[in-house]
């Protein structure tokens, strides 16, 4: 059962998003209302640190378990995917502020209505893939 | 031991997320959650209806059990880790939430109007929950990923993607919550 380690790993991250309140709707709103630094000090600080952490990996300073240098995979090009895709990424954000990764962790604190919301995540793949060929990326 | 109970303030939060990262990279993976909602179309079968998933979803299935993960952790935190609920909201974000019919918001971790049995048994509340789901689902695969992969790991590597997919997220969450969210409560 190799897949185990990424079991535990899931598990800290949902502990660590649970305990600093980042699946908090409320807090999502309060982040676009530029009410409170605590979402930016999160996103801000994991950037941070994770700007030095790839330099680290480019140098290859820090290598995989296997001893191999560490390849981060660069994101698909395209302005209007990037600028479109991301706009109604944010209005769902914005609307139930829960990003996916959240969205499975409020699934564990037994939060019913997160199912309905992941099956619109579903629908909403799906529908992507339907009709990506119609739309600019 | 207050410390495990009481909420972590952001810069606990921020640098252990960039540590789940770090490990993920080291066990040779990448930090990206939304491409299991691919995979789990995948698994359930939607191969037949797209070729798109049609791909071995089995080879991600270490990023399934990385969310069955989150899944555990979110149940540990909330069942053991967090005897207080409440969420400490600027005053200002309550008053305003009050504003467009949000009561007591903080009180608890999730509002009740959104959230609560009530909304999701109401045709309104069914279709917010539908709506968002199919926007960030969509939306995510669109700019090719979200949170985790745009703005925590693109980010971090200096992608020119990910900060215009960032701009976009914040587009989209400030007309949601200024201009949007008002007329919907």
């Amino acid at each position: 059962m190799k897949n185990i380690r990424f079991i535990i790993l899931g598990i800290l991250f949902g502990i660590i998003l649970s305990k600093a309140e980042v699946i908090s709707w409320y807090r999502i709103y309060e982040m676009f209302k530029f009410q409170s630094f605590h979402m930016y000090g999160i996103i801000g600080s994991a950037v941070i640190l994770g700007v030095i952490l790839f330099s680290f990996f480019k140098k290859g300073v820090i290598k995989n378990y296997l001893g191999e240098k560490i390849i981060i995979e660069p994101k698909k090009k395209g302005f209007y995917r990037a600028i479109i895709g991301g706009t109604i990424f944010g209005l769902g954000w914005g609307l139930i502020g829960a990003c996916p990764g959240p969205m499975f962790i409020l699934l564990g604190r037994g939060v019913l209505s997160i199912s309905i919301v992941i099956f619109g995540g579903l629908l909403g793949v799906l529908f992507y893939h339907a009709i990506k060929h119609k739309l600019p990326h | 031991m207050d410390f495990i109970l009481e909420p972590w303030p952001w810069y606990v939060g921020g640098p252990l997320i960039t540590l789940i990262m770090f490990f993920l990279y080291y066990f040779g993976k990448k930090f990206g959650i939304s491409s299991n909602l691919e995979s789990i179309c995948a698994m359930g079968g939607a191969g037949k209806l797209h070729e798109f998933f049609a791909f071995d979803w089995k080879k991600n299935s270490w990023n399934l059990m990385f969310i069955v993960g989150t899944v555990i952790g979110g149940f540990i935190a909330f069942k053991f880790m967090t005897p207080d609920q409440a969420i400490a909201l600027n005053p200002q974000t309550v008053s305003d939430l009050a504003d467009i019919g949000f009561q007591n918001a903080g009180a608890q971790y999730l509002p009740e109007e959104l959230f609560g049995l009530e909304a999701l048994l109401s045709i309104k509340g069914g279709v917010i929950l539908v709506i968002a789901g199919i926007l960030v689902g969509f939306g995510a695969r669109y700019a090719g990923g979200c949170t985790s992969g745009h703005a925590i790991t693109g980010l971090s590597n200096l992608e020119l993607p990910s900060l215009i997919a960032v701009i976009g997220f914040f587009i989209g969450g400030l007309i949601m919550t200024w201009l949007i969210l008002p007329l919907l409560f």
